[in-house]
């Protein structure tokens, strides 16, 4: 056995989903925890999104991070095409089908479902990259103004760039419908992750399995109030 | 419990032989008992079928008191059928209604061709077995049972997982036809105990390797497996098979 043929084994395989799904879900925790900045404005009407912006300025001019952004892309490749060629392999497996299936009797939908919600969540990244990442980092579409932050530093206004993409009620939509499949996503895959690993305990699996529920509830409902606090104009200028 | 007798409607999967393409078949059963198991019905069937010169219905089955293995029907869409942990030979016809429409399917997934009408090739599973399920022992005297100590629970973790009788339900049930619940239980039973430390990282990754060529999808933990499984063998052991596959993954020689 070579590293090649363990890695690409059925077992393997499932290794190569769980490292990069646990370090999408670790990136998930960074990207709320920053975005979160916006609702300082709850708070602090004055703030106009500058914490939110200086935050984002940080993520921008620091090397670890942009690092980062290489090996998060990486993930996010291998995840995505790992994760599409197991669903159309494990499809294939059973030529024939039932005339009568065991659907819900033993199983939930959504671990039945990992493909289809993941590949809504890719359809949903191609959309949020184009409202943000490609702006910010290539066009500045809708950035041309740029804007003296309370730390004295020159930046894009990303927070206007939120208020502006979620003044649409189709985006808004959009986001919610992707916060919910992000959440039946996670449900699944965070302690899925954990027993592909071989977490066999009784004891650390109870632990997992409500860890799994509380960050599938807590992070994609965050995630989902910013577009709704937008638009209903809770955050905003 | 009340006797009853009771008339059913069944649609079997009459199929000639592995290359022809099959279809579902119609039979009225009247006058069934509701103390017959599900296969003494089939007997039933089968006789009458045989009395009016047409083909019986082929279906696996053997020891009928639920350890051999053999009998593999997809009841209403589950795996023996609707009662838990029972295989098709223990289900009772007091778990049908009268008049009720019975639909009956070989298991389905690649890895295990159909044969003729409800009979599929479960050999994989041996070839997997041949992989790895197995330990080695010396010639010679029998040892003292009692010279090796086992810690209390893992002894009875492994007797748990040793009680898969590698009917395949599981594989029918997996939206991925996969088999790692039986290859879970039999790596198990040979992991928590001493004697199967020598072939510990060796089993792990032959029987993975024997599961993939066999044409077995990858698990996806979404436990439909554990839901149907006869015998009622943990999920929790497929992540100890994980466990066992990554450490010989790992650390294993070559």
């Amino acid at each position: 056995m070579n590293w090649s043929s363990i890695l690409s084994s059925s077992i393997g395989k499932k290794i190569v989903m769980a490292v990069t799904g646990l370090f999408l879900i670790s990136f998930l925790l960074v990207h709320m925890g920053v975005n979160a900045c916006i609702f300082k404005d709850l708070f602090d009407p004055t703030d106009n999104g500058d914490m939110f912006n200086r935050a984002a300025d940080y993520m921008g001019k620091t090397a670890l991070i942009r690092i980062m952004e290489v090996v998060l892309f990486a993930g996010f490749f291998v995840h995505i095409i790992q994760g599409l060629i197991l669903e159309w392999e494990n499809r294939n497996k059973r030529k024939k089908g039932y005339a009568v299936n065991l659907g819900n009797k033993g199983s939930k939908w959504y671990s039945r479902s990992m493909g289809l919600l993941g590949t809504i969540l890719l359809l949903f990244l191609i959309l949020h990259w184009w409202h943000f990442w490609i702006p910010s980092r290539f066009t500045h579409a809708g950035l041309e103004n740029p804007i003296l932050l309370s730390n004295n530093r020159v930046s894009h206004d990303m927070f206007k760039l939120m208020t502006v993409t979620f003044s649409e009620w189709w985006v808004v939509v959009v986001y919610v419908l992707a916060c919910i499949s992000l959440a039946y996503h996670l449900l699944h895959g965070f302690q899925s992750a954990f027993r592909t690993l071989g977490l066999s305990n009784t004891r650390y699996i109870k632990l997992i399995n409500a860890l799994g529920v509380a960050y599938s509830v807590i992070v994609p409902l965050v995630f989902a109030l910013m577009p709704i606090s937008m638009k209903m104009g809770w955050v905003g200028f | 419990m009340e006797h009853k007798n009771i008339n059913l409607t069944l649609k079997v999967w009459k199929q000639k032989n592995g290359q022809s393409q099959g279809r579902f078949e119609t039979y009225l059963v009247n006058d069934i008992s509701t103390e017959m198991s599900f296969l003494e019905m089939f007997d039933v069937l089968n006789e009458r079928l045989i009395k009016e010169g047409k083909e019986p219905i082929a279906f696996d089955h053997d020891c009928r008191e639920g350890i051999c293995g053999m009998c593999s029907m997809y009841i209403n869409g589950r795996p023996h059928g609707p009662w838990e942990g029972t295989t098709t030979c223990q289900l009772h016809m007091r778990a049908f209604k009268d008049g009720e429409t019975i639909v009956v399917e070989p298991w389905r997934a690649n890895a295990f061709p159909v044969l003729k009408d409800l009979m599929v090739d479960r050999s994989s599973f041996d070839r997997i077995i041949q992989a790895g399920g197995f330990i080695s022992v010396n010639t010679g005297n029998a040892v003292d049972a009692n010279a090796m100590p086992v810690e209390k629970d893992k002894a009875d973790a492994s007797f748990a997982a040793a009680a898969c009788i590698g009917c395949g339900a599981c594989v029918a049930a997996c939206k991925n036809s996969s088999a790692m619940l039986f290859l879970s239980a039999k790596v198990t039973h040979l992991a928590l105990l001493p004697q199967g430390s020598p072939e510990r990282k060796t089993r792990a990754l032959n029987m993975i390797a024997q599961m993939d060529k066999e044409g077995f999808g990858a698990c996806t933990n979404t436990g439909a497996c554990e839901a149907v499984c006869p015998k009622e063998i943990s999920i929790t052991n497929i992540a100890r098979l994980n466990q066992e596959y990554l450490y010989a993954g790992l650390t294993a020689d070559k």
